[in-house]
């Protein structure tokens, strides 16, 4: 079984502690707020100058000089701030967020991540993707294990753009949970019922099976995950 | 008396020339002058220059000015899906693009503003946007060199101003206005509202007076009020 794009969110969700500043990117990432423990005191960024960002406005109650970075219409929890596009890089660049979590096209065993040109993209952008990726203390990538032609995302070493080097901490997918340490990958836990053979069979680079490796840990009547074939 | 207000947005827009090199604040909608920006497209100037984070989010102001084809080149980070009207001048070979990481395109344009030379990254390194760049070792990582960007012009959009150039924003308008009020020979700034001398508290003045050299109060372009429906869909 694999976890749906929700169920990565949720495991994610689990390593972000209390007292964190986090920046999500699109795509998966932007699940992650759903399943944020309320009783955390967590921080989320935005980009375009916000520390706090709260739930989407609701419909008629948006406010046109209030959006986040995906460009829809936000509101501010409690404590947050706001600020100018110069700030908010100091805090992405200079190190002061804890956490960023992203998608991502590959991730190679050295930490090096691809995350901003999809190979033969015509128009290329690249956002802030750069300055998370050499900045933030914890790189987390959310993605799908292998493409949908089934090719491994997990790799030796990336062949598409790079965003970053040697950055990235943790990978979560639909079919693991890896960690990227100093001499390799290293397989902490896989999705109920796979076993680590299944998982490096979906993953090019060498993996190291945790002595503690386990099941992750979503409850299979928790509303939003469903564990699919 | 100093008194940095036009009467109308052709006005401020008067002395740009062709070829000029053009600053223009917003992420997204909000922030961005699009009054301002439909004033320079009515005045049919060419081969224009422009530095923005995005490329425009529709069919209107600056979506429409990549449109009409009066820019030359982009200096930006990213160019949404939404910025079509730049996106087929690019693929039709008719727009140079200059793409700049968000957080080093800030720095750039805050590195001329603030009388800096250039300066040193980690963004970027050892990426296909390093190419041509100068690198150093420092404390064993690798950095660029990056230079200071400058404009003739920063078309700004703030909340509220005064006869002096003094500016306050809202929500996320503050985003690269800021710092392209520093770095502009001309910044003229686009307000909702005009308040007297003292109508901003000096705890709430975002951008003061000196960096700015017009001021002009317009009701906000029609398709900047809208409630875009399909951005609900994005958020956070």
């Amino acid at each position: 079984m694999t976890l749906t794009r929700d169920g990565i969110a949720y495991r994610v969700a689990h390593d972000l502690p209390e007292g964190s500043y986090v920046n999500l990117g699109v795509g998966i990432p932007v699940l992650v707020p759903n399943y944020l423990d309320p009783q955390k005191e967590i921080f989320l960024h935005s980009e375009n100058g916000i520390l706090g960002v709260g739930p989407r406005a609701p419909r008629g109650q948006e406010d046109l000089d209030l959006i986040s970075a995906g460009k829809g219409y936000c509101t501010l929890i409690a404590g947050a701030a706001l600020f100018d596009q110069s700030v908010s890089f100091t805090m992405m660049r200079g190190g002061h967020l804890t956490h960023t979590v992203l998608g991502a096209i590959e991730v190679a065993a050295n930490g090096d991540f691809a995350n901003w040109r999809v190979p033969g993209q015509a128009v290329p952008g690249v956002g802030g993707a750069m300055d998370l990726g050499v900045g933030v203390p914890n790189i987390f990538i959310a993605m799908n294990h292998a493409t949908n032609k089934g090719e491994p995302k997990i790799v030796n070493l990336c062949s598409a753009p790079l965003t970053a080097r040697g950055c990235v901490k943790r990978i979560f997918t639909d079919m693991a949970v890896i960690d990227v340490e100093a001499d390799g990958l290293v397989l902490r836990e896989v999705a109920p019922g796979l076993s680590p053979g299944d998982i490096q069979n979906k993953t090019e680079a060498p993996l190291k099976v945790a002595l503690e490796c386990r099941e992750i840990d979503v409850p299979p009547t928790f509303e939003g995950i469903q564990l699919h074939h | 008396m100093i008194n940095k207000i036009l009467a109308n947005c052709s006005e401020a827009v008067a002395s740009v020339f062709d070829g000029a090199t053009i600053m223009f604040g917003g992420f997204g909608n909000a922030g961005m002058p699009g009054q301002l920006i439909d004033a320079l497209r009515a005045s049919g100037r060419r081969d224009l220059v422009i530095i923005s984070n995005g490329a425009g989010t529709g069919d209107f102001a600056l979506g429409a000015l990549f449109g009409d084809g009066c820019a030359r080149k982009w200096i930006g980070s990213f160019p949404s899906p939404s910025a079509k009207q730049f996106r087929e001048r690019y693929l039709k070979g008719e727009i140079e693009l200059e793409l700049v990481p968000q957080g080093t395109l800030v720095e750039r344009i805050r590195a001329a503003g603030a009388g800096l030379g250039a300066f040193f990254t980690p963004t970027g390194a050892g990426t296909e946007l390093a190419a041509g760049k100068e690198t150093r070792i420092v404390g064993g990582r690798e950095f660029l060199l990056e230079q200071p960007l400058a404009a003739d012009f920063a078309f700004l959009k703030a909340h509220r101003g005064d006869r002096l150039g003094n500016l306050r924003y809202r929500g996320t308008m503050r985003n690269f206005n800021m710092v392209m009020a520093t770095a502009a020979k001309v910044v003229v700034a686009e307000v909702d509202e005009l308040v007297p001398v003292g109508g901003i508290d000096p705890e709430d003045v975002h951008t003061p007076g000196v960096f700015v050299d017009h001021v002009v109060q317009v009701a906000r372009h029609p398709r900047l009020l809208e409630v875009e429906s399909s951005s609900q869909e994005k958020a956070p």
